[in-house]
């Protein structure tokens, strides 16, 4: 009728409108950017009383590396945490996505988030982009069910395992803990000092420790610290460093410039004088 | 009206076998006024694997000459041998000590032989001329080269050249870009 106006509802799911357009800019001859990936080594392992969690700290672009120290161990709520390996962005708005959703839901049910739920969400999320978010992640916590790790793969499937890794550096990780994992093991939850590994770590966090070393050292994918994370029923503990592996080497000369490296083409000097000061409070918006 | 479905097809055969692969590697060569100095890395590896921790990409031909050679490892090894062979050939033949000038030379006849499947290195040669004189000579793969006063090659090339173009040559300064002598002791130029 006139003066109808029909408005096309948002459908869900992913748009591929410009899949078109990038193919056909590729058949002209341009590149597309390439997206940061954590050529990574993550890892997690439950032991007696909880679950510890290992990343570490290198995000590349191709063969160079974008950041020396990103923390890669995301937070999902206060008895939860969660690696992520593949695409970065990927990794850190998903984290971040099911993390409110997550929180949304624990006050709706009153109840301390269980990691079976964040398990769920994750999945269905990531299949419902049927595996184009390239989300690789390691969620571990300890809920009322006790400690609970899975695996969560980009196309959505998971696993439940004791002992687990991700990442270009998963298969060095992995050789380490099929050396020395035992079920059960034994860590006093003590507070770590900064970037010193200390002789008296108890097994759980020294072993996941090695694992994330052997994927710093024999992956090229993996590299700089190792960051931990610790979750037990009562507590939880991020540590970032945990272990600095690899100090960024010193500069023997110095490089700074002398005065007049630069020309200088311009100098003018303005003065402000301050006349008077006023304090505005915000007003409220109205609704 | 008859309604055409057909969909075009690929015909196009995709062969994904490389004769060649990336083994890494940086190298880094200056030349000053009675010295030439070549570094470079050690690692050698493919994709994310490391093969050695301790393979310097470093190759003394003589006396006076140090071929620095990066890419793929199986051409480097190729033409690192040929080149030390070429060398003795015509120190046989000429009963005299082959130049560096001579040894860039014939190094870049050697690339331009293989136009058409070409050994996949990135040269960088370093030594002292008949005068004395520090001297670089970088090539490409295809050999097309020139002397130099420094020159970085290989994966790490694009972040170390311009370090190079502040300090040795004061590109993107005030005081200039012009060549300049490069001290020994301290590697700046006055």
């Amino acid at each position: 009728m006139a003066g109808a106006v029909s408005v096309e509802m948002p459908r869900g799911g992913f748009s591929f409108e410009l899949c078109k357009r990038n193919a056909a800019l590729a058949a002209a001859g341009m590149k597309p950017p390439t997206p940061v990936k954590t050529g990574t080594t993550i890892a997690g392992l439950i032991f007696k009383d909880g679950v510890v969690l290992g990343a570490d700290t290198r995000a590349t672009e191709g063969s160079v590396v974008a950041d020396k120290n990103c923390a890669k161990i995301h937070y999902m709520a206060k008895n939860i945490y969660c690696c992520g390996a593949g695409t970065a962005a990927d990794t850190e708005y998903t984290t971040l996505q099911i993390s409110s959703e997550l929180e949304l839901h624990r006050l709706e049910t009153g109840r301390k988030p269980r990691v079976g739920t964040a398990l769920r969400m994750l999945k269905q999320h990531l299949f419902h982009y049927q595996g184009h978010i390239g989300a690789y992640l390691v969620l571990g916590g300890v809920d009322i069910t006790g400690p609970n790790l899975y695996t969560v793969h980009a196309h959505g499937s998971t696993d439940k395992l004791p002992y687990v890794s991700m990442g270009s550096g998963s298969l060095a990780a992995m050789a380490t803990f099929e050396d020395r994992f035992r079920p059960n093991m034994d860590v006093s939850v003590k507070t770590f000092k900064f970037g010193i590994s200390r002789k008296s770590e108890k097994e759980a966090v020294q072993l996941v420790r090695d694992a994330i070393v052997a994927g710093i050292f024999n992956d090229l994918g993996s590299g700089s610290n190792v960051d931990i994370c610790i979750i037990t029923a009562d507590k939880t503990e991020y540590i970032r460093p945990f272990d600095v592996a690899n100090e960024k080497g010193e500069r023997t000369g110095d490089y700074r410039y002398a005065r007049g490296t630069t020309a200088v083409l311009e100098t003018s000097v303005r003065k402000f004088e301050v006349t008077s000061e006023t304090v505005t409070s915000a007003e409220p918006m109205e609704s | 009206m008859e309604l055409d479905f057909r969909v075009p097809t690929q015909h196009q055969v995709q062969r994904d076998w490389s004769p060649y692969s990336m083994n890494g590697g940086t190298v880094l060569a200056l030349a000053g006024e009675d010295f030439a100095v070549i570094a470079s890395d050690t690692r050698l590896s493919e994709g994310f694997q490391i093969y050695s921790r301790d393979y310097p990409k470093t190759y003394q031909l003589s006396d006076n000459m140090v071929l620095g050679c990066c890419g793929f490892h199986g051409d480097v090894l190729t033409v690192t041998k040929n080149i030390k062979s070429r060398i003795k050939d015509y120190e046989h033949l000429h009963r005299k000590k082959m130049s560096c000038a001579a040894v860039a030379q014939r190094l870049s006849v050697m690339l331009y032989s293989r136009r058409f499947f070409p050994y996949y290195a990135f040269n960088i040669l370093a030594g002292l001329d008949n005068e004395g004189r520090g001297c670089v000579y970088s090539f490409d793969v295809v050999g097309s080269y020139d002397r130099e006063t420094y020159r970085a090659g290989g994966s790490a090339s694009s972040m170390l050249q311009p370090l190079l173009d502040n300090q040795a040559r004061r590109q993107n300064t005030l005081r200039g870009s012009h060549l300049g002598k490069i001290r020994r002791k301290t590697g700046r130029i006055y």
